[in-house]
């Protein structure tokens, strides 16, 4: 920092926790942006949560609301658990990027608008009647006006990219400012430039200087009187990285295939927001993780299917529309009693729906979503960095337990990232699939081969690779006959495969860890909660537990079978609230299973929980 | 029928001008090569039976195509597979016999070791009892250990044959049963893979899939059982029925035009295309063996009858009185002829014509000579499909040697981890910038 010595007259206060949003076409670089400000913050060691927020158009028309793409970050020296109900500070670059996003600016926040991008062109596409920045409508906020396409031009002028390429780097002109603001370090912004532009050195230069500029630009304006200073968090002891859901799930998956031996195959098909996790597995060829970019869903779980028959860890990765696909497949992988993890990376529905924005609403079709009485192991992942173990115990039940598991994130958590301790691998317990390498059956002095002959505790059948001598077999979608996997159309047999299948499922629970319980063992309301909601569920019970109020929250990994403790975790609560992002789900569950009054709380706007909106219930629900 | 058989006016005793290109093939052929390295010995471990003239790799062969990053092996120009793809890697190489197979079945097994002890579900008379037999009879020569095979289906009449098969097997879902022999294959190069599927199974519900098996070139055996007809839902039309095909979904007469399978595949970017019959075990147990023995997505369409729902289909081309003056077998670098020798097929432009050889005017000098390396050919042949007067080809349409998917996938595994080395699970969690809090 030695070379951008802070302007003494500045004053610099502290502050435990702030939100920023950067905001701006979706061709402005703000996921860019955004990222770059994020691993800033990891080195300035806060705990973080993100958000990015973005259209399905890859380049929506320019200026326009729609076509506004966002990036918001929370961060502090406390414990952070969600990305931030209110914005502190939002960075607009042009006048469409204000109208969605001024909403989430808290009264008397900061807003730095390009003031260049305010003419008349921009404030029509974004439907201002008048300019906002002049007519008082913005009474109440902070705002800065920067010229920051003037003052980018003015700064490359020299440089010999033509205007298009100058107008590019102004959102490094507004990271560089907010670095500033926030008193994070310029370094890693600096050398990631120089890495991703190494090839391209005007380019590199260019973008080196817009972001110097921003930065210094801090310093010497007058429009700052203050500058922030957030001190590092007090987390827990050990080393810690950034990291993205669809990342730590991709790591996830590979730390089950070493410990379990298990060769990994990785079949998918592009689907947002699940792409990212073909993109990362895909590059961890020296692992020797297969991965199969398929013709359709229904292939690339085909595949996956066909490699777990071959002694593999199938795995298939998707979203929504995807696992609609795949459904007959998955059943057929429940017929066949072989290992298969889907991955459900769910966002807005039905149909195609908010392809781009996060939703919980795939938890009834994993549930239920399958032609006769089907039931499989559902799992949960409950933030960016908890993708690792989800992932690694999906592929434990399955290969364990010889069965499909649906593993449910979404675009939040894929999309999202935190701060991460990167896990110890000698601690993750070593699981062991039930190989078969001589026959399990005698009769009339000759061995013959069972493949449903089934493991005594888990019930789970052998899985004989073909190439074992001796094991020959077929298996297949009729309905099998008990231990010999003959086809068998009797009715009893029929039914008591239907209720082996379904005893298989709930003898899962058997491995589950204690639930725990974030607050009292007991109280006035418990607040039960899954997946990506996890965070702003925490957040709320400790803002009420903070106001005095009795109430605590569990989180619930385990969606099916559930674990065998709720039923007496519940008993001890006077009331319980269940929010989730969706229209009412795992509530019907919960409701089916325990015949308890629970309450729903429901958002389906695409985007996350705020705290504030589960305090309220609380609140409500408490008075 | 007058212009199906025109005769060409020309002299005795001269030659019509081959058209070119449909020389047997010859040094100048286009020939598509397994680059060196690549034995065509895979991992089936029989040595395919290769035509004579037909080298499997040139010097002036074609390279094919390699994914970026894919480096040939070695130093210098040579067209290489993948570094690290092996043409057959340890425990892929059991016992074989000598090439040519005979009946020196690995470790004395016999049809009956190939056979379940399931009953045979099929209606009695029907043409996939004869294909099963086949396959059974054909199973021991080929010298891979049962334990090696795997037989995928999906659903319909046809995909019961895994049952019947003393072998592993899944019978799978409708139509994708080419994916989960994908993901297979692609996990276990080690194993023989064969498809088993219908013309609903393979052409309608699993068309996606057919054609995406064959431009990846997968290493299996798919054998299309066509009886035209949907059999196991009780007769309605099928993708290959034929047009005005009156039958239970159709009472006016269907309105679908049918594909043709071999021009279908063909289109896929195919690597073997074939196609026999029921009806002549003999032929199809060569046909098959050919199949397996190639290297690559070997795609059979055998002609199957329904004698419940679609009896008859196929007799004009199956039945002894009819099928000499019908049907044409391709052999290649042999001179189309049939009937008996008494007519032939020559090339004029574009178009096949049926030549007689019996009046003088043509000999069998005359007649398109069979090449299965040219994927022309091939294309005009597939073309034989519904055209009145001239014979329907029955034999090997095309062969092509290309690296097949599951080489190219487990080659580029080798190859980046050669290169990068093997991952580091630990490493990789911190590849990323990392803090550390005390």
């Amino acid at each position: 920092m030695s070379d951008h010595p802070q302007a003494p007259e500045k004053h610099v206060e502290d502050l435990p926790e702030a939100t920023i949003l950067f905001a701006g076409d979706s061709g402005d670089g703000m996921q860019l942006t955004g990222s770059q400000f994020t691993l800033a913050t990891a080195y300035a060691m806060n705990d973080l949560a993100t958000l990015p927020d973005f259209p399905a158009e890859i380049r929506a028309p320019a200026g326009t609301t729609y076509g506004v793409s966002g990036f918001q970050l929370h961060f502090g020296s406390v414990h952070i658990r969600t990305p931030g109900d209110e914005v502190d500070l939002l960075v607009a670059m042009n006048p469409a990027a204000l109208k969605v996003n001024l909403r989430r600016v808290r009264r008397g926040g900061a807003i730095i608008v390009n003031v260049d991008a305010f003419e008349e062109k921009n404030l029509k596409l974004a439907g201002y009647e008048s300019n906002p920045l002049e007519d008082g409508s913005l009474k109440g906020y902070h705002v800065i006006p920067i010229e920051l396409t003037k003052l980018t031009r003015e700064a490359l002028k020299d440089s010999g990219l033509n205007q298009k390429e100058i107008d590019r780097s102004k959102n490094m002109f507004a990271l560089g400012l907010a670095l500033w603001l926030y008193s994070r370090p310029i370094e890693p912004a600096i050398e990631w430039l120089s890495r991703k532009f190494a090839k391209k050195p005007d380019v590199r230069e260019a973008n080196l200087q817009v972001l110097k500029k921003g930065y210094h630009y801090g310093e010497t304006t007058e429009q700052f009187a203050v500058r922030y200073q957030v001190p590092p968090a007090k987390l827990k002891p050990g080393t810690y990285r950034a990291i993205r859901g669809a990342e730590a799930l991709a790591l996830g998956l590979l730390a089950a295939g070493q410990k379990s031996g298990l060769p990994l195959f990785y079949g998918s098909y592009p689907i947002t927001p699940a792409s990212d996790l073909l993109h990362e597995l895909s590059r961890l060829k020296n692992f020797g993780v297969m991965t199969f970019q398929a013709e359709d869903e229904i292939a690339a779980v085909g595949a996956a299917i066909g490699a777990s028959f071959g002694g593999n860890l199938g795995i298939t990765g998707t979203s929504g529309p995807g696992v609609a696909l795949k459904t007959e497949a998955i059943g057929l992988a429940l017929m066949l009693e072989l290992p298969l993890v889907v991955v459900n990376m769910q966002r807005g529905g039905p149909s195609t729906g908010l392809p781009t924005k996060t939703e919980q609403s795939d938890l009834l079709q994993a549930m239920y979503g399958r032609n006769g009485d089907a039931p499989l192991p559902i799992v949960a992942a409950s933030t960016p960095g908890d993708c690792f173990e989800a992932a690694y115990e999906a592929c434990r039940i399955a290969a364990t337990h010889m069965t499909p598991v649906i593993l449910l994130a979404d675009g939040y958590l894929a999309n999202g990232a935190e701060p991460w301790l990167i896990p110890d691998l000698d601690r993750l317990i070593p699981f062991r699939p039930p190989f078969v390498a001589r026959p399990n059956h005698e009769s009339n002095g000759h061995e013959a081969f069972l493949p449903y002959a089934r493991d005594p505790e888990t019930l789970a059948r052998p899985w004989a690779k073909p190439g074992t001598p001796n094991l020959e077999h077929r298996i297949g979608g009729l309905e099998k006959q008990h231990e010999t996997g003959n086809v068998s159309y009797d009715p009893d047999n029929h039914q008591l495969m239907t209720r082996l299948r379904a005893e298989k499922v709930e003898r899962v629970a058997r491995e589950f860890p204690p639930t725990e319980i974030n607050g009292d063992p007991e109280g006035d309301l418990l607040v039960i909660g899954w997946g990506s909601t996890r965070g702003s569920i925490e957040a709320a019970v400790e803002s009420a537990r903070k106001r005095g109020q009795k109430v605590s929250s569990l989180h619930v990994r385990y969606l099916n079978p559930l674990p065998p403790d709720l039923g007496e975790i519940f008993s001890r609560f006077e009331r319980l609230l269940v929010p989730e992002l969706n229209n009412g789900q795992f509530v019907r569950i919960l409701r089916d299973r325990f015949l308890l009054p629970f309450v729903p709380l429901n958002k389906v706007q695409g985007l996350p929980f705020k705290t504030s909106e589960i305090t309220a219930k609380i609140d409500e629900m408490l008075t | 029928m007058a212009d199906q058989n025109p005769k060409d006016p020309k002299p005795k005793g001269v030659k019509p001008a081959m058209p070119p290109g449909v020389r047997p093939a010859g040094p100048k052929g286009v020939k598509p090569a397994m680059p060196p390295g690549v034995k065509p010995a895979g991992p089936k471990g029989v040595k395919p039976a290769m035509p004579p003239g037909v080298r499997p790799a040139g010097p002036k062969g074609v390279k094919p195509a390699m994914p970026p990053g894919v480096r040939p092996a070695g130093p210098g120009k040579k067209p290489a597979m993948p570094p690290g793809v092996r043409p057959a890697g340890p425990g892929k190489k059991p016992a074989m016999p000598p090439p040519g197979g005979g009946d020196g079945a690995p470790r004395g097994l016999t049809r009956q070791d190939f056979a379940t002890d399931q009953d045979v579900r099929w209606c009695p008379g029907c043409g996939d009892y004869a294909i099963l037999a086949t396959v059974q009879r054909l199973m021991p020569e080929l010298g891979v250990p049962r334990e090696n095979v795997v037989f995928i289906s999906g659903i319909g009449c046809s995909s019961r044959f895994p049952y019947y098969m003393n072998t592993y097997g899944m019978h799978s879902i409708h139509g994708r049963a080419p994916t989960i022999a994908t993901g297979l294959k692609a996990g276990r190069p080690d194993l023989d893979v064969w498809i088993i599927t219908g013309d609903g199974d393979g052409l309608s519900i699993g068309g996606n899939h057919l054609i995406h098996l064959m431009r990846r070139n997968v290493d299996v055996q798919l054998l299309l059982f066509n009886n035209q007809i949907y059999g196991l839902t009780k007769g309605q039309y099928s993708p290959t029925s034929e047009f005005g095909k009156v039958t239970k979904s159709s009472p006016y007469g269907s309105i679908d035009y049918p594909f043709n399978p071999i021009s279908l595949v063909l289109g896929a970017e195919a690597t073997f295309v074939a196609r026999t019959m029921d009806r002549d075990p003999k032929h199809m147990k060569g046909i098959l063996r050919q199949a397996h023995n190639h290297r690559g997505a070997s795609f059979v369409e055998i002609y199957q009858n329904c004698n419940i729902f679609n009896d008859g289909a196929f007799f004009q081309f199956t039945e002894k009185d009819a099928k000499p003056d019908t049907t044409i077998f391709l052999e290649h670098g042999k001179p189309m002829t049939f009937s008996r020798g008494r007519k032939g097929i020559r090339l004029n432009g574009l178009q096949l014509e049926v030549i007689d050889l019996t009046d003088g005017a043509w000999s069998v000098d005359d007649c398109l000579v069979h090449d299965e390396t040219s994927r022309e050919q091939a294309t005009i042949l597939g073309r034989l499909f519904q055209q009145p007067g001239l014979p329907r080809p029955f034999g090997v349409f095309y062969r092509e040697l290309r690296p097949t998917y599951d080489e190219l996938l487990q080659g580029q595994i080798e190859d980046v981890t050669r290169r990068k080395g093997p991952g580091d699970l630990e490493a990789l969690l911190r590849a990323a910038e990392t803090w550390e809090i005390h």
